[in-house]
């Protein structure tokens, strides 16, 4: 069957595979990443991660159709705002459930399990109650949707490349933010610990509510971006939890590298088993390959090194 | 029947209700005529002047996306029966029951709405898992369900009328078409990994390799929400198939096409036939990501006929100027309107009567055209073929000739 193909062929096949699974890390890691800051430097479970980064990609929607009705002609450059939009309205829905949820369960991590599950369940009916059950798509702007052709035979696609670049760029900013701000030192601070931390002045209560609202600002920009490749509907945010929490696990909770290690590790399993073997077949490969890496290591890909209090 | 016709004429609630407060009397004579004591001899919900009938499906939840379209077909189309006068002179009243896509939860309405309310029949279900769920409770209670979703057949009831296709009628003259239109010989089946794609993708492939002689080069089954179809596309590009022949369902399909388009794989270089696409999913979908791909149905919002004229304008005028009527939609529209038929030709309510009077019963009405009850309570249907455009709607290439339900096609399983 392969000796069917010329080598240029196979050359462009193999480019394109690589492609997909980089572009395939780079979804999986702007997914985890606000989680990885929520989960892993406050030890939050935050199930309604998902329902976050729909409410990004319903920012973009109602962006769009702003745009559509008061400035047509804005319509090739609104995504970028969009976006940036998405970042303030889903940390804002952060601060605000911060402040009215999360705080009183920090003692309580199952509970908090719980009470963002129930979270998650009401934002996705607020989402149905406001834009109706059905699916909607933002009018994206053409410059996103096409595919570059390097040669002949290759297509990369330009939204893979975009969110490519978000990914990185929203990485760099991340770790910047972590290790090169005073917010950042504060935030590390509180996680190492709590107690000493407030003893030195750090107030660790707005740094709590800080880390989360960013994380969950975070989600909406992944949310944003994921309308270029997915659908924006109620249950959207439900699709991705599942990888999301597998990602920051496997990584190691509390390391941001094991994160970005462990999205690429995930990535690539599943775009190869993918390729060689049948859809459902990749994942189950992915998934038993986790689960025996799990067993011998429990505590991830890259330790935390974390004092557990 | 020349009532039936008569007012179907006229597409708003407003004209129908004009012509109800004219003619008071005819009700009243029906009702008259077919007395409780005789029409309802099982204790059903019927009074001389009312009969009740459920509705189930799932208005919250992760199908709400898809069921909504059908709740509203059957309201409208119940609407419209009243505004006739109703059945047997007697007014359809509605007990509405949510499922909240919820397996068990149907099977907990299905028997509230059977042995509390005592409807008379229940307009329901959209996946076939809800219905597989509600089947031994409506087979025990001994109820009526309509059931409007194409499915994968394999299924017969005395208590379920399916008024969508099952799946030879969608899928057999659909591939016929394709192998002869676009000398179609190899296949790539893309589907959804449950049992609907995977019972319809093994009737696809049997077909193309015992009767068309063709080639499945590639079959692949996705975890419903799947987002990330890379892999899938560079394998489609290395085996270079004439058709893909996709059955992906849910949020999985809107990131498939996406994808698809942004690999450069459209219509001018490649053709794609599905028969998981309806009106509803291209809302989601976005017409640009599908335009020139074909769809097999048995209906579409475009056809060009007078019932159909009549069945757009009275929806948009009740759900509004953007609403769109995919498929199932319009399967469900059909279910009231076959129910109030065998009521009236078995002269009573009781659901053993319906059911036996069921077979044979004709609905010339019906917006997809004519449509015959078989006597295994699957609908005679026709198959079209339909080319999206950018606008979301799909011009009807291709109809077949009206096609024999067979839930249990024999070489197929």
């Amino acid at each position: 069957m392969m000796l069917a193909y010329t080598t240029s062929e196979l050359t462009s096949i193999f480019t394109m595979q690589g492609f997909a699974g980089l572009s395939l890390f780079s979804v999986l890691l702007l997914m985890a990443l606000g989680l990885a800051i929520i989960f892993g430097q406050m030890g939050v479970i935050n199930m309604a991660h998902g329902e976050f980064m729909a409410a990004g990609a319903y920012t973009v929607y109602l962006c769009s159709t702003l745009t559509a009705k008061f400035a047509p002609a804005f319509q090739p450059y609104y995504f970028l705002f969009a976006i940036v939009a998405a970042f303030f309205v889903s940390g804002s829905l952060g601060l605000l459930v911060e402040w009215g949820l999360i705080r009183f369960l920090y003692k309580r991590p199952l509970d908090t399990l719980l009470a963002t599950w129930g979270l998650s369940l009401i934002m996705q009916q607020t989402f149905r109650s406001t834009f109706g059950a059905r699916e909607v798509t933002p009018t994206l702007p053409d410059w996103l949707m096409g595919s570059f052709k390097p040669t002949e035979t290759i297509d990369i696609p330009i939204n893979g490349v975009f969110v490519m670049g978000l990914t990185l760029f929203i990485t760099a900013a991340v770790m910047f933010f972590t290790f090169k701000t005073r917010a950042g030192l504060r935030m590390r601070a509180t996680v190492q610990n709590r107690m000493m931390s407030g003893a030195v002045g750090i107030n660790t209560k707005v740094v709590d509510r800080l880390t989360f609202a960013i994380g969950c600002g975070i989600a909406g920009v992944a949310g944003a971006a994921f309308t270029t490749i997915g659908s924006t509907g109620p249950d959207s945010g439900s699709r991705y939890i599942v990888d999301t929490f597998l990602v920051v696990v496997f990584g190691g909770a509390a390391s941001m590298l094991g994160t970005v290690a462990s999205a690429f590790g995930i990535a690539q399993t599943q775009s190869i088993s993918e390729f060689f073997l049948q859809g459902t077949m990749g994942k189950v490969t992915t998934l038993l390959a986790i689960v025996i890496i799990l067993m011998i290591r429990p505590q991830g890909l890259f330790a935390s090194k974390v004092r557990r209090a | 029947m020349k009532t039936l016709r008569s007012t179907l004429c006229y597409s708003t609630a407003a004209l129908c209700a004009l012509l109800v407060s004219g003619l008071p009397n005819i009700s009243l004579i029906a009702s008259e005529s077919f007395p409780t004591a005789k029409v309802n001899t099982t204790g059903l919900a019927v009074t001389d002047t009312e009969v009740t009938v459920g509705q189930l499906h799932s208005a919250t939840g992760t199908m709400a996306i898809s069921e909504t379209g059908s709740i509203q077909a059957e309201q409208l189309a119940i609407e419209q029966i009243n505004a006739m006068g109703g059945v047997l002179g007697r007014k359809i009243k509605i007990i509405v029951e949510d499922g909240a896509s919820d397996w068990p939860t149907f099977a907990e309405k299905a028997k509230k709405l059977l042995v509390n309310d005592k409807v008379a029949a229940v307009m329901g279900c959209w996946t076939s898992a809800s219905r597989k769920a509600v089947l031994p409770v409506f087979e025990k209670e001994n109820g009526m369900l309509y059931y409007p979703t194409f499915y994968e057949g394999l299924e017969q009831s005395k208590n379920v009328i399916y008024t969508g296709q099952e799946a030879t009628q969608q899928i057999i003259a659909g591939l016929d078409w394709i192998a002869k239109e676009k000398k179609a010989k190899t296949f790539y089946l893309i589907g959804s990994d449950y049992i609907w794609p995977r019972t319809s993708s093994k009737i696809a492939r049997k077909h193309i390799e015992n009767v068309l002689k063709g080639t499945v080069v590639g079959e692949e089954f996705y975890a419903l929400g799947h987002t990330q179809f890379g892999s899938l596309i560079n394998k489609i590009k290395l085996k270079k198939p004439d058709v893909i022949y996709a059955i992906v369902v849910g949020g999985s399909n809107v990131s498939f096409y996406k994808q698809l388009k942004a690999a450069g794989i459209t219509s001018d270089k490649q053709t794609l036939l599905t028969i998981s696409v309806t009106e509803d999913e291209v809302l989601g979908i976005g017409g640009e990501n599908l335009t020139g791909f074909y769809s097999a149905m048995k209906y579409f919002q475009s056809l060009d006929n007078p019932n159909n004229k009549k069945f757009v304008a009275a929806f948009k005028a009740k759900y509004g100027v953007k609403s769109v009527i995919g498929d199932v939609t319009q399967a469900a529209y059909l279910g009231p309107w076959l129910w109030k038929m065998a009521v009236e030709k078995a002269g009573s309510f009781d659901i053993d009567k319906v059911a036996a009077a069921s077979p044979d019963i004709e609905f010339k009405e019906a917006p997809e055209g004519y449509v015959k009850l078989h006597n295994n309570h699957h609908l005679w249907s026709k198959l079209r073929i339909g080319q999206w455009a950018t606008d979301g709607q799909a011009k009807v290439l291709y109809e077949s000739g009206l096609i024999e339900p067979d839930p249990f096609p024999k070489g197929y399983q």
